[in-house]
C-alpha cells in the first residue's frame, strides 16, 4: 500500500539571542518567488523585537569582544565550514526563492563561503593593520589599537539575499562586534536558513540577530536607539538613508554609508574599518635613573 | 505627627502576656523622622474596631497556633491564574510615566553585599536623592537600605532630604543568632540614625511550629525599635508553601509589624507576584479588620519596569488604590531602579535608551 506523505513546511522565524523566537507581534508575511507564486510566511517582526535584538546584542557583546583574536578567527571560520555542509540547501533556496539558474547560485554560495573565511582571516590582522607604537618625546610607550565599536545595527541589502548579507555580517562580527542585521524584505529565506547555519556553529547567542519585515517600518528605532553604536546603512534607499542618518544623529552614532555595491568584486577593508575604533594609551616606560642609564 | 502608624492596635494586641515586655503599651506615635515627607495616612476611626478574635488569638502559644493554622487556605493554582491575568494589563503612554514615577518613589534603594564600602553607600544616597541628574521631575526614592554598619554614613548623606535610611538588622540575613544580639544589632541601627528598620523572622522556629518564639521576637525587636517602622522581612523562598507565607503574614501583623517584606533577597525564589499577592490580600483582610493600614515590601528579584508595573496592578487589584503610596508600598531593589530610569527616558525621549545613559550603581 502506498502512502502519500504530507509536506513538512518550514515555519520561518526570527534569529535574536542564539534562539528561533516568533514576532512579538504574531505578525508575518507571504514571501514569494520570481513567478508570483507563494513560498513561505515569514515573521513581520515589530519594533520591540528590535529592541529585545539589541538587549541580547548588548549583552553578547562583552563576551564577543573580550575573546582572542585567533579564537574569534576559529569561531567565524567555523561558519563557513557550516554553510559549506548546507550548500545544497542554499543553492535550492537561491534557485527557489531569486529564480538564479542553479550554476549561478552554485557560484554565490560558493563566494559566501569564501567571503567569511576571508573575513575569519582578517581577525587577528586588524591590530597589525590599524594599531601601531607611536614615537612620542617622552618617557612613555604609546599604543595605538583598533577595538569593536560595539552594537551595529546593519540593514542587509536587497539585491543580493545570500553574498550581500554575509558581506555585510562577517566584517561586523569579525572585529569583536555584535549586529542586529534586518534581513531583504523581499528575500529573507536564505536569512533565516543562514541563522540556522550561526545557530549551528560556535557562534555565541546574540553576537548576530537577524530580523525579517519591514525596514522602513524597524530601523528608524534601530538608528534612534541609544543602546546601539554604528549603523550599516548598505541595504537603505536614498530615502530612507537619509531618515535614519538624521535620526542617528541623535545619539551620535558611527554610520556607515557604502559605495557601490558589487558582491563579488573583493571586499577590501572599508568595512573592517567602519566600526572600529582606535583607542590610544600611554603608558610610562619605567623609572628614569638621576644619575643617567635609566629607563629609556 | 503621623498618627497613622499602627501602634496602639498592635501593641494592645501583644499585651496579653505574649510578649517577653508586655508592660511596655503603645509607644508615643511619630517619634522619629519616620519616613520623613511621604504621604500620611488619615488616622484610623476612633472607635478601633479591636476583633475579639484577634485579640484572642495572641493570648497564648496554643490559641496563636490555632489562629494560624485556622487561616483559611490558599488555591496555588487560582493565585497563580489570577497573579498571570493580572500581569497580562497593558499599562502605556501616560498612565505608564505615572506609574513609572510612582514605582521610583517607592524603592528602597538597596546595597547589601559584604563588599560596601563609605564610598559606595555615599553614592547610592546621592542617586536616591536626585536618580536622575539628568531629567527634571524624577522623584527621590522612599529610603536607602543599608546594613547597620553603614547607617552612620547613609544618615549623614541623606539628612533633611525627605529619603528614608532603612538598615536590616536581627542577623541579616540568616537570623540565626540569640534574640540578646538581635536587639543589640537593631538598637546599634537605631542609634546610628536608621528611620527604618528590616528584621528577618527565625525560619527555623517559625517551620517547626514554634510561632509564639517568633511571635515574642518581633514584639521584642519593634521595642527596640522605639517608634522607627518595622518591616518584617518572612523570606518567603524558605516558607515552601503559600500556606506558611499567609501565615507568617499574619503573625508579622499580630505581632505589630508595619510592613511585611517578601524576602532578603539572598535566597531564590524571591519575590514573586503570587507571593506580593498573598502579603498585599492579608495587610487588606487586617485593615478590613482593624481599620489599621499596613505596608507590603517585595524585595529581591524585581529588575524591570514591567514586573514593577506588575506589581503595581497587583497592589491595585488586590490590596486596593490606597495602597499606592510609597508609604505602604515599597520595592527592594537595586537594579530596578536604573531600567526605571532608562524606561522613563524612553517615554520622554521616544526612543530607547541604553545603559549607558545612568549610573552604574
Amino acid at each position: 500500500m502506498s502512502q502519500q506523505r504530507l509536506p513538512v513546511a518550514k515555519t520561518y522565524k526570527l534569529f535574536v539571542g542564539g534562539a528561533f523566537p516568533r514576532s512579538e507581534s504574531g505578525r508575518t508575511y507571504p514571501v514569494r518567488g520570481p513567478g508570483g507564486e507563494f513560498l513561505a510566511n515569514v515573521a513581520r517582526a515589530s519594533r520591540k523585537d528590535a529592541r529585545d535584538a539589541v538587549v541580547a546584542a548588548r549583552k553578547a557583546f562583552r563576551g564577543w569582544a573580550g575573546t582572542t583574536a585567533y579564537n574569534r578567527g576559529q569561531v567565524v571560520y567555523r561558519i563557513a565550514e557550516m554553510l559549506e555542509g548546507r550548500r545544497a540547501q542554499f543553492v535550492d533556496l537561491l534557485v527557489t526563492g531569486d529564480g538564479a539558474d542553479p550554476a549561478a547560485a552554485g557560484a554565490a554560495v560558493d563566494a559566501a563561503v569564501d567571503r567569511i573565511v576571508h573575513f575569519a582571516g582578517w581577525t587577528d590582522k586588524l591590530a597589525a593593520v590599524w594599531g601601531s607604537a607611536n614615537p612620542v618625546a617622552g618617557p612613555y610607550f604609546s599604543f595605538s589599537v583598533p577595538e569593536p565599536t560595539g552594537v551595529v545595527a546593519a540593514l542587509a541589502p536587497p539585491d543580493d539575499a545570500l553574498l550581500g548579507l554575509v558581506s555585510v555580517v562577517a566584517p561586523i562580527i569579525a572585529s569583536g562586534n555584535t549586529v542586529v542585521v534586518l534581513a531583504a524584505p523581499d528575500h529573507p529565506l536564505p536569512a533565516i536558513a543562514l541563522a540556522e547555519v550561526l545557530a549551528t556553529s560556535d557562534l555565541p547567542g546574540g553576537v548576530v540577530n537577524i530580523l525579517t519585515g519591514d525596514p522602513a517600518e524597524i530601523a528608524p528605532h534601530l538608528a534612534a536607539h541609544g543602546d546601539v553604536d554604528a549603523l550599516d546603512l548598505t541595504g537603505a534607499g536614498a530615502e530612507l538613508r537619509a531618515d535614519l542618518e538624521r535620526a542617528a544623529a541623535g545619539t551620535v552614532k558611527r554610520v556607515h554609508v557604502p559605495t557601490g555595491s558589487d558582491w563579488t568584486a573583493p571586499p577590501g577593508t572599508a568595512r573592517l574599518r567602519a566600526f572600529l575604533e582606535v583607542k590610544t594609551v600611554w603608558h610610562p616606560t619605567g623609572a628614569v635613573s638621576l644619575t643617567g642609564g635609566g629607563g629609556y | 505627627m503621623d498618627t497613622a502608624r499602627p501602634q496602639g492596635g498592635a501593641a494592645a494586641l501583644a499585651e496579653p502576656g505574649a510578649g517577653p515586655d508586655a508592660t511596655t503599651p503603645a509607644l508615643p506615635a511619630g517619634t522619629a523622622g519616620t519616613a520623613g515627607g511621604l504621604q500620611q495616612r488619615p488616622a484610623p476611626s476612633p472607635g478601633l474596631r479591636t476583633d475579639a478574635e484577634l485579640s484572642d488569638a495572641t493570648r497564648d502559644d496554643s490559641s496563636l497556633r490555632r489562629f494560624l493554622r485556622g487561616l483559611p487556605g490558599i488555591d496555588p493554582v487560582g493565585l497563580e491564574q489570577r497573579a498571570a491575568g493580572l500581569a497580562t494589563r497593558s499599562i502605556k503612554k501616560n498612565s505608564k510615566l505615572q506609574a513609572i514615577d510612582l514605582a521610583i518613589s517607592m524603592v528602597d534603594l538597596t546595597t547589601l553585599e559584604g563588599a560596601d564600602t563609605p564610598g559606595k553607600v555615599r553614592s547610592l544616597a546621592a542617586k536616591a536623592r536626585r536618580p536622575d541628574p539628568a531629567q527634571p521631575g524624577v522623584p527621590s526614592v522612599a529610603a536607602v537600605c543599608v546594613y547597620p554598619d553603614l547607617v552612620a554614613v547613609a544618615a549623614e548623606q541623606l539628612a533633611g532630604s525627605g529619603v528614608g535610611v532603612a538598615s536590616v538588622a536581627t542577623a541579616f540575613p540568616s537570623g540565626r543568632a540569640a534574640l540578646a544580639v538581635k536587639l543589640a544589632d537593631v538598637r546599634s541601627a537605631v542609634d546610628a540614625g536608621a528611620t527604618e528598620i528590616d528584621m528577618v523572622i527565625d525560619r527555623g522556629a517559625f517551620l517547626a511550629g514554634r510561632f509564639g518564639e517568633v511571635f515574642d521576637q518581633i514584639v521584642a525587636v519593634r521595642q527596640a525599635c522605639a517608634g522607627r517602622r518595622l518591616k518584617v522581612i518572612l523570606e518567603t523562598g524558605e516558607l515552601g508553601t503559600y500556606d506558611n507565607v499567609r501565615r507568617a503574614a499574619w503573625l508579622a501583623l499580630l505581632a505589630g509589624g508595619d510592613f511585611v517584606k517578601t524576602s532578603t533577597g539572598k535566597v531564590s525564589p524571591a519575590a514573586t507576584l503570587p507571593v506580593t499577592q498573598v502579603l498585599l490580600q492579608a495587610v487588606a483582610d487586617w485593615h478590613a479588620r482593624t481599620g489599621e493600614y499596613r505596608a507590603v515590601k517585595p524585595a529581591g528579584g524585581i529588575r524591570t519596569t514591567k514586573d514593577a508595573v506588575r506589581h503595581l496592578v497587583a497592589v491595585n487589584e488586590v490590596a486596593g488604590p490606597a495602597w499606592l503610596d510609597p508609604y505602604l508600598f515599597r520595592f527592594g531593589a537595586s537594579s530596578l531602579l536604573n531600567d526605571l530610569l532608562l524606561q522613563r527616558r524612553t517615554q520622554r525621549e521616544g526612543h530607547y535608551s541604553g545603559p549607558d545613559y545612568v549610573t552604574v550603581d
